[in-house]
């Protein structure tokens, strides 16, 4: 016999209210950081040291630019999702768990725009 | 009435204070620690991207912080956690198509990860001090 209500079976969803999207999302992104993640070693180890304008012009470069954006998109999303199932492992109570899933998900969106919004600057602005 | 209390051995589910840490327990919570490390580290990159935005005189700055003794053990560090992370990752994938789960195979990904996160890093950083002939 089974103990689910007729509404749970036709969600088809647990506790958890959704369903495969989190860790797909999370495999997802991490084969990509993977690739990228690499690239930034690599652009970062060839430019440790250089002078700014060598920097400046490095960064502006449209693929490395390209590059650079699609890393900090990828590496926000997968942070904020492992983050959270960090904070749903230890933090039991409701409402600290509530607060710290919100603050996880504005450090990301900050980290992730502050970081897209100085490439792109350095690509079209000054 | 004599209280006879009789404590029978049972065995007891184990739990971590009792387990001798084993490689495969050691690196599930060192791939999680190096996972929130990233999250933090993720400010350095950040915090490097602007300076480069904002100007030669923040950039300027930013090297300063990065180039200073303490400023290179954090990045040291933080180049071993991305490393050791994203090794990790690779068995977690690995482990996610069903292979590589008997428990040789477990503990050899395992000792990879934490060998080959070092040997990385250690080659990572050499190799920048040949190229520039300095730390
Ligand atoms: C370099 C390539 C990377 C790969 C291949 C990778 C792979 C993975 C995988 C497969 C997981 C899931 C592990 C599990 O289910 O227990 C994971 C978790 C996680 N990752 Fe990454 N990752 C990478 C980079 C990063 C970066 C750059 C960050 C942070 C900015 C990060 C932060 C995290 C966090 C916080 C978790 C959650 C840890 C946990 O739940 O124990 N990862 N990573």
């Amino acid at each position: 016999m089974s103990m689910r209500t007729p509404l749970a079976k036709v969600r088809g969803l647990g506790s958890a209210k959704s369903g495969t999207e989190h860790f797909w999302l999370q495999r997802l992104t991490a084969v990509a950081n993977l690739f990228l993640v690499s690239f930034l070693i690599w652009l970062l180890f060839t430019l440790a040291g250089a002078d700014y304008d060598t920097v400046r012009r490095t960064l502006a470069k449209p693929y490395i630019a390209v590059l650079l954006v699609l890393l900090v998109l990828s590496a926000v999303t997968h942070m904020r999702l492992g983050m959270e199932t960090i904070i749903e492992d230890y933090v039991h109570s409701e409402w600290l768990k509530v607060a710290a899933l919100l603050l996880n998900t504005f450090f990301a969106i900050l980290v992730g725009i502050t970081c897209v919004f100085a490439v792109l600057k350095l690509s079209f602005g000054a | 009435m004599a209280e006879v209390r009789h404590t029978i051995e049972r065995p007891l589910s184990p739990h971590l204070g009792i387990y001798r840490p084993l490689i495969n327990m050691v690196m599930s919570i060192v791939h999680r620690i190096t996972g929130v490390a990233n999250y933090v580290g993720a400010l350095l990159i950040a915090a490097w991207l602007v300076a480069v935005a904002m100007g030669p005189d923040a950039y300027a700055t930013a090297n300063a912080v990065f180039g200073h003794p303490l400023g290179k053990l954090v990045l040291v560090g933080y180049s071993w956690s991305v490393i050791h992370h994203m090794l990790g990752g690779i068995r977690h994938l690995i482990w996610d198509t069903g292979r590589g789960l008997e428990i040789g195979a477990v503990n050899a990904l395992c000792w990879t990860t934490i060998l080959g996160s070092l040997a990385l890093t250690v080659a990572l950083w050499l190799a920048g001090i040949a190229a520039r002939g300095g730390l």
